[in-house]
């Protein structure tokens, strides 16, 4: 079967748990920036966690389905219809041949992710079936979706059924002021003391450029470095090192104004210093973030950070769980 | 150059500085060191990423403690502090038509966003590097080879430091602020490092030429590029030859008519061999390229 694409949304792109293996040749993993919410809306349908499903960014698209299907949207709230029917999200529903799947307006969160029974059947390129739109690598043609695109789908699980459901306590939700933890590291040294305190304390909101390379922040007070003679090789500017590799979730600060958090499609390095890591446990969160959100960085130890992800691997169990 | 320093990026990263400073000793430092990670085969590693002067190993913390990783590097820069340093690579030949139309075209439209409004980037570049003019730059740029420091920021991109002392470094800052166009497979040049544009996009670094040879084809249509999509490689060894307009027209036919082979000798790169005489192993390196 295959999924018509009569309205793309703002961004609508292919997007598996990613294509680890080759940043070392700056290609980027990829993958759903939220991974819990895609691998929910998979186990929903019957798929395997990591089939491929449709990544939209703050607006859904509108597909027609050219066969009996089930489906499933968990992450952003933006509700889905079925020809004009709204559904449920985090809960499977199916959708009849020659019927349109679209979407209400973005309640909370960015993304949503939509999976099909079967999952999205683009080629898998080294690895994967993520787009990596930069290097116009994988996905569909290597690119977000356009109107009049055909995207096919696998063969329909046995497990397939509409009416299940994630137990609304183990959902991804967004609310209040999220606090994305960090570790502090890298090239954190650089930092003046008055710096590494006021980065904590301020409160940030998400820039408008924010995308899946990267999440700028803004608001907060300019970081001002500790005096040096700048190495040979490293550039002028205080912000500046010699060209290195940048870790996902790590935070870059060019010119000490405006942190940017490097997510799935990260630039793979460059020459700016950065203060240290989002933790693995809170990177599906920012995928969840609107721009405008107010957000607050909190500084954490690695005993914090290796809890929270066993606390975030716990979680995903029990969606895994409750739905076999 | 002491011991490294080891920071962890996050609960699923080692980020090692080899040297705060840009040298070849750094490089090579930081290519063993990921090269050694590799060969150990430490379990739950899951990106081996050398750079310039500092590496970056990713790993997956559920399999292997971050305490427990960082102890595997360290114990495996110690043993490497004893090895050998050569590096088995390869040179290549890279084609540049320098002051061509279409990045001369790229940079006089970004013009304000340049220290120097007045002239181009190679006269900028030539002046601010103490040459009497572009052709000698050229010579200069094009004369001794170049490593592959690090491949990364986007699919397949280069970055390249010249095999000559430091006080031969050609170093120029990025445009004041970073352009929002670049022609695919221009030659650029930021700081002390050369790159070779993998895809048409933004970027900061000077202007110097273009090259036809393709470096990345994520449809594996290219001859050479069919059986892995990125040409480049950190280790790799690099030495642009000038052409005018009519090279550079015929090797572009060439590539479209999928006939296009690059130029290019496997070498064995000693760096202590080269700390005693730049200009003999650079020399030695050339005649291993032209078939001597």
């Amino acid at each position: 079967m295959a999924l018509e694409i009569l309205k793309p949304g703002l961004s609508t792109t292919v997007q598996d748990l990613g294509r680890p293996g080759y940043y070392h040749l700056g290609i980027p993993e990829s993958g759903a920036m939220d991974k819990f919410s895609l691998a929910a809306a998979n186990l929903l349908v019957g798929n395997p966690e990591g089939a491929a499903g449709l990544e939209a960014v703050f607006q859904g698209p509108q597909i027609r389905f050219d066969r009996d299907a089930v489906a499933a949207v968990c992450g952003a709230h933006m509700p889905p219809k079925v020809d004009g029917v709204e559904q449920p999200n985090w809960t499977s529903f199916a959708v009849k041949s020659g019927q349109t799947l679209s979407f209400g307006f973005l309640k909370s969160g960015a993304r949503a992710y939509i999976a099909v029974a079967g999952g999205v059947d683009v080629p898998v390129v080294l690895g994967s079936r993520s787009t990596y739109p930069l290097g116009a690598l994988g996905g569909f043609e290597g690119r977000a979706l356009k109107a009049g695109d055909r995207v096919e789908v696998g063969a329909q699980p046995r497990g397939a059924k509409p009416g299940r459901s994630v137990p609304p306590k183990l959902r991804l939700e967004v609310s209040g002021t999220p606090e994305l933890r960090v570790l502090p590291g890298l090239y954190w040294h650089r930092l003046t003391e008055e710096a590494g305190r006021t980065f904590f304390e301020d409160v940030w909101k998400v820039a408008p450029e924010a995308d899946r390379i990267g999440y700028r922040f803004r608001g907060g007070r300019a970081l001002s470095f500790v005096p040096r003679k700048q190495p040979f090789g490293a550039g002028s500017d205080p912000s500046n090192i010699v060209d290195s590799c940048y870790p996902y979730g790590s935070i870059q600060v060019p010119g000490g104004t405006e942190p940017i958090v490097l997510h799935r499609d990260a630039v793979s390095g460059g020459g700016y210093f950065m203060l240290g890591t989002v933790i693995s446990a809170d990177m599906d969160l920012i995928g969840q973030l609107q721009p405008h959100q107010p957000t607050r960085f909190v500084k954490v130890d690695m005993e914090t950070a290796l809890k929270a992800r066993a606390e975030r691997k716990a979680v995903a169990g029990q969606v895994k769980e409750s739905l076999s | 150059m002491g011991m490294a320093r080891y920071s962890f990026g996050g609960d699923d990263h080692i980020f090692a500085e080899v040297d705060e400073e840009m040298s070849l000793d750094a490089f090579f430092k930081s290519l063993s060191m990921t090269n050694a990670v590799r060969e150990s085969r430490i379990k739950g590693v899951t990106e081996i990423c050398p750079a310039n002067a500092s590496y970056q190993i990713r790993f997956d913390p559920d399999l292997i403690s971050p305490d427990d990783m960082l102890a595997e590097l360290k114990r495996l820069e110690q043993a490497a502090a004893k090895s050998e340093h050569t590096l088995s690579s390869r040179i290549i030949e890279v084609p540049v038509y320098y002051n061509d139309p279409w990045t001369h075209e790229t940079l006089m439209r970004f013009r304000e966003r340049h220290q120097d409004p007045t002239g181009t980037d190679l006269e900028y570049a030539a002046r601010i590097n103490g040459y009497g003019g572009v052709a000698d730059f050229v010579r200069a740029h094009s004369g001794a080879p170049w490593f592959v420091s690090m491949v990364g920021f986007v699919a397949g991109l280069p970055f390249m430091y010249q095999m000559v002392e430091r006080e031969k470094q050609i170093e120029v800052p990025k445009y004041l602020r970073p352009r929002t166009d670049t022609p695919k497979l221009t030659v650029g040049h930021g700081g002390c490092f050369g790159c070779i544009y993998s895809v048409r996009g933004a970027g900061g670094y000077q202007l110097f030429g273009i090259t036809p040879m393709p470096i990345y084809d994520p449809k594996q249509e290219v001859s050479y590029l069919r059986d892995f999509m990125i040409f480049f490689k950190p280790g790799d060894i690099v030495k642009f030859k000038p052409v005018e307009r009519d090279g550079y027209d015929a090797a572009a036919e060439l590539v479209n008519a999928g006939r296009f082979e690059p130029t290019m000798r496997p070498v064995t790169f000693s760096l202590d061999e080269f700390h005693k005489s730049p200009a003999a192993t650079n020399k030695k390196l050339l005649g291993v390229l032209h078939g001597a």
